[in-house]
């Protein structure tokens, strides 16, 4: 925002990582953590939209609009609604009397802290043997949603195609999946 | 650390907390709102690596993460209806009362 030519300069000298990123990383981070913490699991899709919600910002932050709003309509809109449908119709939202965590949660705990030690080994190994490599701060490329859509339209027409009937399936699946049986349950 | 270092550690956390999730919870539900999650830590590093790569223009990471944007949908919806059927058949979400095929 601002004026061009000071947004411009800004972007070259600030330093690389924004104040902006450092809360927004913060406000998704906590969102996931309430959502797998939580024990309530009305609570956890709450939580859990709060997280959609930041990455959709980060993706805003990373210019990347459409990927942005694409994440507001299609997580917020779709599947944190359809978390809390599911979470009623199951009457998932009583706490169970034995906790919530399963009984060997302790190797999932250490094989998430395991993942998490590799993982940020890589990075940061990366970032130290690679410097410079992703550290320019380009201009900010000027993707419009025409671009987007002349891709979808043009180049990536067969992937797109292949999406539509892999939703079509994923549709008529979850119906018949989930549709009522007529005396088969008890 | 610079800007993509930065979004890449984001979304290494973000996939291990929703690992943690998808492996300690035993709510059903809450197994599926850890894959989120971490398919959400993808999308991330996808449109990261787009962000700072040296081609944006090509479109590519962010045409990526769209598709991958419709695919965890259709998981989604699919997982979410077997879950409810689950509790149908069983009249439970609980994963660790679910050991009758166990051998």
């Amino acid at each position: 925002m601002g004026h061009p030519a000071f947004s411009v300069s800004h972007r070259e000298q600030v330093a690389p990582m924004s104040f902006v990123f450092y809360v927004l990383a913060a406000v998704t981070l906590a969102g996931a953590l309430a959502a797998v913490l939580l024990k309530n699991t009305v609570h956890c899709a709450l939580a859990l939209t709060v997280a959609f919600a930041g990455l959709a910002l980060l993706y805003l932050e990373l210019d990347a609009q459409f990927a942005g709003f694409a994440q507001i309509l299609v997580y917020i809109g779709a599947v944190a609604i359809l978390i809390v449908f599911a979470i009623l119709l199951t009457k998932g939202s009583e706490t169970p009397k034995d906790g919530v965590y399963s009984k060997n949660w302790l190797a999932g705990l250490a094989i998430a802290a395991g993942v998490f030690a590799v993982l940020g080994w890589a990075v940061l190994e990366s970032a130290r043997v690679l410097p410079g490599s992703g550290g320019t701060p380009t201009a900010a490329p000027a993707v419009t949603v025409l671009q987007i859509g002349n891709a979808l339209m043009g180049r990536y027409v067969l992937p797109l195609e292949i999406v539509a009937l892999l939703l079509t399936a994923a549709l008529i699946g979850a119906v018949i999946v989930a549709m009522h049986e007529k005396e088969e349950t008890r | 650390m610079t800007p993509l270092t930065g979004y890449l550690l984001v979304a290494a956390l973000l996939f291990s907390i929703g690992l943690g999730g998808a492996l300690t919870r035993r709510n059903a539900i809450l197994v599926l709102i850890g894959i989120e999650l971490m398919l959400n830590a993808a999308n991330l590093n996808l449109i990261a690596f787009w962000r700072y790569g040296p081609h944006p223009e090509a479109l590519t990471g962010m045409m990526f993460a769209i598709f991958s944007i419709a695919v965890a949908a259709a998981e989604a919806a699919v997982g979410l209806g077997l879950v409810i059927q689950i509790h149908r058949h069983a009249h439970t979400t609980d994963l660790d009362q679910m050991n009758r095929m166990r051998g």
